[in-house]
């Protein structure tokens, strides 16, 4: 069992700000992320350093276990001596698999620092790119831990010379993503330097590294290194140069307090006014300041129920302390408060700010949510909206082999969509399937091993997969007019693409719902929209379409407005090409009548008539089928680089780049989502298992006409639609 | 081409019908009735078919909404369609977009008047016909500041206000009076105009067009606690009360000594 005797030692500390640092530690599948972590977890004294590098603390899970991947987001507290004053480390665990990385993105909310792992043998990667590109973009300070150095000498057989150009050419590899990801200010700061102590090398799984100025101190040379592997040696190596003094140092010298860090951070994070009480306690990290904490993850515990797991960023929190969720709009007590030991939870009396706690009895918190203090709940702008990379691309349906257990079956489903925003549980009514979207076939099949898990080892009949496709205009749509089912109330529509700069303000979460109308308002018009549009947005729908209203003086719109932004909501939900959401549209109320009677001017009128007007303008303009595009990459050895490309672009997929180095070449292309079943069997005959790839959603595209065509009778068949696409005239009307 | 008639069914029961109303069921080649727009408690489909010898297709909201009165525009194709309507069959508005839909079709139309809640109401509080302004439907859905907005505009011009009461058919809903006055004083307490108060005189008017109907008049604070009895159920904000109004509210609708005061 791990000790726990420096709880109350990391517990006095965490008051003490300056010697705080929030980090996390990110990387590509497999590049040993968790290796390392579990290094660091036994010099905290949780582990005994002989289990670490095989007990894998942090993967819990059993299922993580078996696969030998990270799947979920866990956190942990170190305690770390440097030149003899202790800090304290909190640890934020994220997954490698790229079918996860809304995780990761959750997770660098609350984190100041990011140790970037990368392999000496692979190199920077697809996902370090990804991973990176996310920590940039949130304001987290990377540095780089080169990983695997044994492999370079000992399979490699690289002389230091070689060895030195590899991690050259890794160093340089890495600035440049900070160069294209960093934002202007921070990142001449940021790129690494070994001279700096920046970098660190080692082995992760021999429990060594180092800094340069760690090397010098203690007058090793490179070489001597080699000849320890040379000499079978290497155990020595861990005591010259432990691993978690170089990592834990190089963090503790490089990272930012919680007190720097929210001083710039803040800006970034969250969109309320700085000058406001509470934008000023969040930049000083103030403990005396009400209580404010962005909750990251939230996990389901059979026994304690929902924990939920946060950065605080201002105040202290303690149980009892009153609270208050601004999405949920809800009030609650927190009953327990917590500090994480790897996969335990210790109790504790209260957190002050710049840490992170779990905290018990908050059932409605989800990640993303914000908390705050019950006195300041109605002055609390919440922090965005967390922003996903990755959008549910894929959907499969399930059902329980016994349909008895089907109870169970939702039960599980419940807590897993708690658990993973990026999972969309869904029930469809008329069909009565149970449908499951998630990033891709991985996410989906993990996730159907988690329902097993918690359903107690219920059989579960899963179908195929299926893709996800959007609806959207490629033109401007007719002015489209449509009357109120009892014909008293006419609503004039007229539809076309959303700008393409607009969609990504959404995507980045610099345009949100939550900002208000007027805030919207504000952004939209520096993006160039006309004041008369941009001061009348009325509502922006999950799927980037956007709602604004140009008519003047209509009596009663106002009371009309609630009711015609749940038809447009409705409208979006499914489209007349195929019944898939609607994507990208910008839909524009031009003319409103209505009848004087509230009665006759009801929900059941004016829902109906909005949605068949947006249709109807739709339709006249131009409408397209949206497919889901993954970027891919492929590590292959030279002689299989031919074979692999020609088998994306068959795909109809396209090649981006095609870069060698060493041995290894890296191709970088998109695909569509529906081309790539079959592609691990195609892809491992074609190379005899030699090639190392991975896909993530990029974005949508236009699907090609013939495709569109296909895909359009696919669904409709499917759907048990008639097979001829709706003409614009069952939606419009005639005046 | 056949016809259309629209025939009123008058008020609470079969008995409301006119006797030419009546007439029309008797030879028509098909006949609906939709109940959906205004609540008539004891009208039974059984004696209606027996007294006029008819079968009554019954039409729900969406049939006449939703797919336009389709079947009854089909069935005056050929021949002559009723359709009965409580009340009066055309007060009820929604259905003069059938009357226009089945003219442009080149279907003739007519019209059997049937005795309507709101001169059934109206007479019933003794109030002058002529001092009456807009009137309006207090919706269960309290988005609506309309009903309130109305009030105010005509007692502004020192005119009556008829408000009547949602009824959602489809879920059995009826609202009552004293529904109708807190959702009034819920706008009255966002708006704070006065114009609904504990104290403003109220006319409630239950079962209009039935042999038991209850009409009282007094301050609001007293009618939300009024038993009424069954629905349907009406409202009136009285504006201005001439004499023989005034004398009349106290005399016939319970109204309380001191209105006299009011309007002297």
């Amino acid at each position: 069992m791990p000790k726990f005797r420096q709880t109350a030692d990391i517990l006095k500390l965490m008051s003490k700000k300056e010697d705080i640092r929030n980090i996390g530690i990110i990387a590509h599948i497999d590049h040993g992320k968790t290796t390392m972590t579990d290094s660091l977890l036994a010099e905290a004294g949780l582990l005994s350093p002989k289990i670490a590098g095989e007990a894998r603390a942090l993967d819990y899970l059993e299922e993580e276990q078996k696969r030998g991947i990270t799947i979920k987001t866990a956190n942990i507290s170190l305690l770390h001596e440097m030149e003899n004053r202790p800090y304290v480390i909190n640890l934020i665990d994220t997954p490698g698999h790229v079918d996860f990385t809304g995780k990761v993105t959750r997770a660098l909310r609350a984190i100041d620092g990011a140790v970037v792992v990368v392999d000496a043998v692979e190199e920077v990667m697809v996902q370090t790119e990804t991973v990176t590109r996310q920590a940039l973009e949130e304001r987290v300070r990377p540095v780089l831990f080169i990983n695997k150095v044994d492999r370079l000498i000992k399979e490699l057989r690289l002389n230091p010379d070689e060895i030195q150009k590899k991690l050259i050419r890794i160093i340089r590899d890495f600035n440049n993503l900070i160069d294209i990801y960093g934002e202007p200010e921070f990142k001449e700061k940021w790129k690494v330097d070994p001279s700096k102590e920046t970098v660190a090398f080692g082995s992760a799984l021999h429990k060594w590294g180092f800094t340069l100025s760690m090397a010098q101190e203690k007058g090793i040379k490179f070489s001597d290194i080699v000849d320890a592997y040379a000499k079978g040696e290497y155990q020595a190596l861990p005591q010259l140069l432990p691993l978690h003094t170089a990592i834990l140092d190089m963090v503790v010298k490089n990272m930012p307090n919680p007190i720097e860090a929210q001083k710039y951070r803040i800006t970034k994070v969250w969109k309320g006014e700085m000058d406001s009480e509470i934008g000023r306690v969040m930049l000083k990290c103030d403990d005396n300041g009400p209580t404010v904490m962005c909750i990251t993850l939230a996990q389901v515990d059979p026994h304690a129920g929902l924990v939920a797991t946060g950065r605080l960023f201002s105040g202290s929190i303690k149980e009892g302390d009153r609270i208050y969720l601004v999405n949920a709009k809800k009030e609650y007590r927190v009953q327990q408060v917590s500090m994480y030991m790897g996969a335990f939870r210790e109790v504790v009396g209260g957190i002050t700010a710049g840490n992170i706690a779990a905290l018990l009895g908050l059932d409605l918190a989800r990640a993303g949510e914000t908390l705050v203090d019950i006195e300041h709940k109605d002055a609390m702008f919440p922090f965005e909206r967390i922003k996903y990379v990755s959008e549910p691309v894929i959907t499969i349906a399930i059902e329980p082999k016994h349909p008895r257990e089907l109870p169970r079956l939702v039960d599980a489903m419940n807590r897993l969509s708690i658990e993973d925003p990026n999972l969309v549980t869904t029930i469809n009514k008329e069909t009565g399937e149970y449908l499951l979207s998630g990033m891709g076939e991985l996410h989906l099949e993990i996730a159907v091993k988690f329902l097993r898990d918690y359903s107690g080892g219920m059989d579960i009949v899963t179908s195929r997969p299926i893709v996800v496709y959007r609806e959207s205009v490629a033109k401007q749509g007719i002015e489209a007019m449509a009357k109120s089912p009892n014909k008293h109330n006419r609503f004039w529509i007229q539809v076309e693409p959303l700008e393409e700069k607009v969609i990504e303000m959404i995507e980045k979460g610099d345009l949100a719902e939550e900002m208000g109308r007027k805030r919207m308002g504000t952004v939209l018009k520096e993006a160039g929209w006309p004041t008369e549009e941009a001061r009348n947005i009325w509502a922006l729908e999950e799927h980037r379409n956007i709602i604004i209203d140009l008519t003047k003086g209509i009596q009663y719109l106002r009371e009309a407005r609630d009711m015609i932004i749940s038809g447009f909501r409705w409208a979006c939900e499914s489209g007349p090409l195929c019944e898939e959401p609607l994507r990208g549209l910008k839909v524009k109320l031009m003319d409103v009548k209505l009848h004087e009677d509230p009665v006759h001017r009801g929900p059941a009128q004016v829902m109906p008539a909005i949605r068949r007007a947006i249709l109807g303008s739709f339709l006249t303009a131009n409408p397209v089928i949206l497919e889901p595009v993954y970027k891919i990459g492929v590590s292959v050895p030279a002689q299989w680089v031919g074979e692999s490309s020609s088998i994306i672009t068959r795909k109809r997929g396209r090649i981006l780049s095609s870069e060698q180095r060493g041995a290894l070449t890296t191709i970088t292309g998109y695909i569509p989502v529906a081309e790539t079943f079959g592609l691990s069997a195609e892809m491992r005959s074609a190379t005899s298992g030699h090639a190392f790839w991975q896909c993530t959603f990029d974005h949508w595209e236009k699907a090609p006409e013939s495709v569109a065509a296909e895909v359009i009778r696919q669904i409709r068949e499917r759907r048990g639609l008639s097979p001829e696409i709706p003409s614009p005239k069952r939606f419009i009307d005639e005046a | 081409m056949g016809e259309i008639v629209f025939v009123g069914l008058g008020l609470y029961d079969e008995g409301g019908i006119s006797l030419r109303g009546l007439e029309e069921v008797k030879t028509a080649d098909k006949v609906f009735v939709e109940l959906y727009t205004s609540l008539m408690p004891h009208f039974s489909i059984e004696n209606f078919e027996r007294i006029s010898g008819k079968k009554l297709h019954m039409v729900s909201r969406k049939e006449l909404e939703e797919e336009n009165g389709e079947a009854i525009l089909k069935a005056a194709e050929t021949g002559k369609a009723v359709l009965l309507v409580p009340g009066d069959p055309l007060i009820a508005t929604t259905h003069v977009a059938l009357r226009i839909q089945a003219e442009k079709l080149g279907i003739k139309t007519r019209i059997v008047h049937g005795a309507s809640i709101i001169s059934a109401v109206i007479g019933l509080s003794s109030l002058h016909n002529y001092k009456f302004g807009k009137s309006v439907t207090i919706p269960f859905s309290e988005a609506s500041e309309t009903p309130y907005e109305v009030i105010a505009q005509n007692k502004k011009v020192e005119l009556h206000t008829l408000c009547l009461l949602d009824v959602k058919a489809e879920e059995k809903r009826y609202m009552r009076i004293h529904e109708g006055l807190e959702s009034l004083l819920k706008i009255e307490e966002k708006r704070k105009e006065k114009i609904v108060a504990m104290d403003t005189l109220v006319v409630g008017i239950a079962r209009a067009g039935s042999t038991n109907p209850t009409v009282k008049a007094g301050f609001l604070k007293d009618l939300l606690s009024y038993d009424f009895g069954e629905p349907p159920h009406s409202i009136i904000f009285p504006g201005k009360l001439h004499f023989m109004e005034a004398e009349a509210l106290m005399v016939l609708a319970g109204a309380p000594e001191s209105l006299k005061e009011i309007v002297e």
